[in-house]
């Protein structure tokens, strides 16, 4: 990571501070905040929030690898995932997430070596209406069928390569 | 700061200005453009559609028409929705492109847009929402708001109603007053277990302690379920005004409202109704000139479906990690930071100000015998009308899949219906008469849950089913006790076996050994009931799970391993539309060649089962 990035997260750490107390009951919430910042939760900001917090790193790290919303190693410029709520896997989900894993050849919870795809797992986004779902960086594909991820994959594929 | 006095005003003032809501024949001028902005239709651009109405509004300055956005109306299926009242006309699968047109044409010229009309499953158009089959067997009671409110104003909320029951509550009833009619009601819990709510009411009241909490549990991780969301997102308000009325009732003054991180919008809602009803005093020091005092907080679950678990929940609102804790003593006398606490869900919440409104009568006129009021499910899976839909107690299965949800999409038979996620079971063909109640449903191997209700058509493989709930509970384990941590492990060991082509006769008399253990020896409920989905598909699919590991077959497309789609060359025209539609280019033949599948690129997706004019092509 480069030295303007590190600057940035040092930033944004104190600005938490600011905003919160320093009471253990508030680990979770300010965990979500930097997953939500920086996409994950990187090793400085667990140690900023053992300070702050007193709490021991190893019992904060216990925390982050609980929840599912954490994760340690930062997503890929595209982090698509998909839904694997009942109403989306009855529709066929699992067929677009094992072409997902086939084509990019890397599990849920994985980046690309080259940093540009991640892909996820999740359970119900909500729009059973439009399932099977996947999403893109958050924008939602409904009605989707092998062939469409197959379109959206190589769309991004040309616009990165071109 | 709005007085007692000033919320009466502008209740009557606001529930005039908004008649032509609920009423057809409204005295008015006005016309209300209300577009869904539920998590469904806002997937599939509903806010696009809210700006360019009022783009297109404003250009043409058209000033006696206001755009709402509102909460869920129920029919995702068809969304995005937008309905235009007082005329109650019924537009269905909107895009922002059609705006112009339905300005042009309807509020313009007064003529409906027929082609964005919404057909029924008989064929027939419907012009407005009541018209529809989806709806004549509902009764909205917790999603009475939902659709009908812009959940970001406090003021529609309070034109409906809103805050009465709070205020009848604090200047009329006494606690034990309160927790009588709960009790009467017969309201129960709608999470999941169905614990009577007043008696929980009236244990937490009963239990010592100055500080006493009352929580929401709005961590709805159960997959397929969206009604609490729904809720959080349509009808905020009512869920706060619930909390107060438990508070009172039990003596607590502050709440907490524990809800997903993903629900993003339901959040947003959330926080703009808690900052409104604030400056409006109603949350607050002294509500109502009364001695009563209530705040509340939101907390952030960050997906451990475990979390809904309410001593689990507890444990992540304290920021640790959510493993449950062993009860006794349950919440009612040692909850949060070790203080008497209420945990409600927030279906169960929905129900209360209605409930303190109309009596308690009422409400225990609506239901079973067991089980009173109304129940929320969400229905999907094969379904035509996918959606959420709210209906008494007592409604039959068949009802709910077939009048209401249209029945099954593709003329495919319908094979199981699944209730109570991954606690649940499936229900078969021979039981879609019974009517869904607690009890009824516990008696037939399923549970009521948060009301999730998936409905599976012949294409499903129900040892698939069985593992996919399993490697559900295998990742959601706290890891807390071994039964659940190892024991669904091994469990699903055993369905991946079967499902692979490699199990024995001896795995499912094992499968049903280990379920038994798990349910006996787990801590808590995730544990407990973690079995169901297998014991309940063994229950009645046993021949599908000795087909998978007797002949080594599955009769669906979903056991791969198993699988193997040919062509029928007596059938085969050589039409080529297979290989059209083929996404991995498995099919070999030119011009009119009868077509083969090259079984090594073939990743059985069924594609071209599906796509064949002439059912040529099978596994």
């Amino acid at each position: 990571m480069n030295e303007e990035a590190n600057n940035k997260k040092d930033n944004f750490i104190e600005s938490l501070f600011e905003e919160y107390k320093p009471i253990k009951d508030n680990l979770i919430q300010m965990l979500n905040e930097v997953q939500e910042h920086y996409g994950y939760i990187p090793k400085d900001a667990q140690k900023a929030l053992s300070e702050f917090l007193d709490i021991p790193m190893a019992e904060i790290y216990g925390v982050v690898t609980f929840y599912s919303r954490f994760t340690l190693k930062p997503k890929g410029k595209y982090n698509i995932s998909v839904c694997l709520g009942t109403a989306c896997y009855v529709k066929g989900s699992q067929k677009i997430m094992d072409r997902l894993k086939d084509r990019l050849q890397i599990e849920p919870g994985e980046t690309t070596q080259d940093g540009l795809f991640s892909i996820e797992k999740t359970r119900c986004v909500g729009a059973c209406g439009l399932a099977p779902v996947f999403t893109v960086n958050g924008e939602v594909y409904g009605k989707a069928t092998v062939k469409k991820l197959d379109e959206v994959l190589d769309g991004i594929l040309n616009k990165e390569n071109s | 700061m709005k007085s007692l006095q000033e919320i009466h005003e502008l209740r009557e003032e606001k529930r005039k200005e908004l008649d032509l809501r609920v009423n057809t024949k409204a005295d008015t001028r006005e016309k209300h453009i209300l577009v869904c902005h539920g998590t469904g239709c806002t997937s599939s651009k509903s806010p696009q559609i809210l700006e360019s109405f009022r783009k297109i509004l404003k250009e043409r300055n058209i000033t006696n028409v206001r755009v709402i956005k509102t909460g869920c109306f129920g029919l995702c299926a068809k969304g995005p929705i937008v309905i235009i009242r007082p005329e109650d006309t019924f537009y269905s699968l909107v895009t922002p492109d059609d705006c112009e047109e339905i300005i042009e044409k309807h509020i313009i010229n007064g003529e409906r847009v027929e082609r964005l009309l919404c057909k029924d499953i008989d064929g027939k158009l419907v012009n407005s929402l009541d018209e529809l089959n989806f709806y004549k067997k509902q009764k909205r009671i917790a999603l009475k708001n939902c659709g009908v409110v812009n959940p970001e104003e406090i003021d529609e909320y309070i034109a409906f109603d809103g805050y009465k029951a709070l205020e009848k509550v604090l200047k009329e009833m006494s606690q034990d007053g309160v927790i009588d009619v709960i009790k009467e009601s017969g309201l129960r819990g709608r999470g999941g277990a169905g614990f009577p709510t007043g008696k929980k009411w009236e244990l937490t009241k009963a239990s010592e302690g100055e500080q006493k909490y009352v929580v929401c549990n709005a961590d709805e991780g159960d997959p397929g379920a969206f009604m609490d969301r729904s809720i959080l997102e349509g009808d905020p308000h009512s869920v706060l005004e619930a909390m107060m009325i438990a508070g009172y009732a039990i003596g607590a003054n502050k709440g907490y409202i524990y809800v997903r991180a993903e629900y993003p919008i339901a959040v947003q809602r959330l926080k703009i109704a808690i900052n409104q009803a604030r400056d409006y005093g109603i949350l607050g020091e002294n509500v109502f000139d009364t001695d009563f005092s209530f705040d509340v907080e939101i907390r952030l679950g960050a997906g451990a479906f475990v979390c809904g678990e309410e001593t689990a929940l507890l444990e992540s609102i304290e920021g640790k990690r959510g493993q449950p804790r062993v009860k006794p003593p349950y919440p009612a006398q040692s909850g949060l930071w070790g203080k008497p606490t209420l945990i409600n869900n927030v279906e169960t919440y929905a129900n209360i100000a209605q409930i303190i409104l109309n009596g308690a009568k009422w409400y225990s006129s609506i239901g079973t015998e067991s089980s009173k009021g109304t129940k929320v499910f969400a229905l999907g899976g094969n379904v035509n009308n996918i959606g959420l839909v709210e209906v008494p107690m007592g409604t039959t299965l068949r009802e709910i899949i077939y009048d209401i949800g249209g029945g099954i999409p593709n003329g495919r038979e319908f094979k199981a219906a699944q209730t109570g996620g991954p606690s649940g079971g499936c229900i078969p063909k021979e039981h879609l008469d019974t009517p869904i109640d607690y009890e009824s449903l516990k008696e037939i191997g399923s549970m009521m849950g948060s009301g999730g209700l998936i409905v599976m058509d012949d294409t499903k493989c129900m040892v698939c089913l069985a593992k996919f709930y399993l490697e559900f509970t295998v990742s959601e384990s706290c890891g807390k006790c071994t039964p659940c941590r190892i024991g669904t492990k091994r469990m699903l060991e055993i369905l991946e076996r079967l499902c692979n082509g490699e199990g024995e006769e001896l795995d499912i008399y094992k499968l049903e050994k280990l379920a038994v253990n798990i349910q006996e020896s787990s801590i808590c409920g995730l544990g407990q009931s973690a079995p169901n989905p297998v014991i309940s598909t063994l229950k009645y699919f046993r021949e599908e799970f000795r087909q998978h590991a007797i002949q080594k077959e599955c009769r669906t497309l979903e056991c791969k391993a198993m699988a193997k789609i040919t062509i029928d060359e007596e059938k085969c025209k050589g039409c080529g539309l297979c290989q059209k539609h083929c996404p991995v280019n498995a099919i070999d033949g030119i011009g009119r060649d009868k077509r083969i599948i090259n079984q090594e690129k073939c990743i059985k997706c069924g594609t071209c089962i599906s796509t064949c004019p002439f059912h040529a092509i099978g596994n």
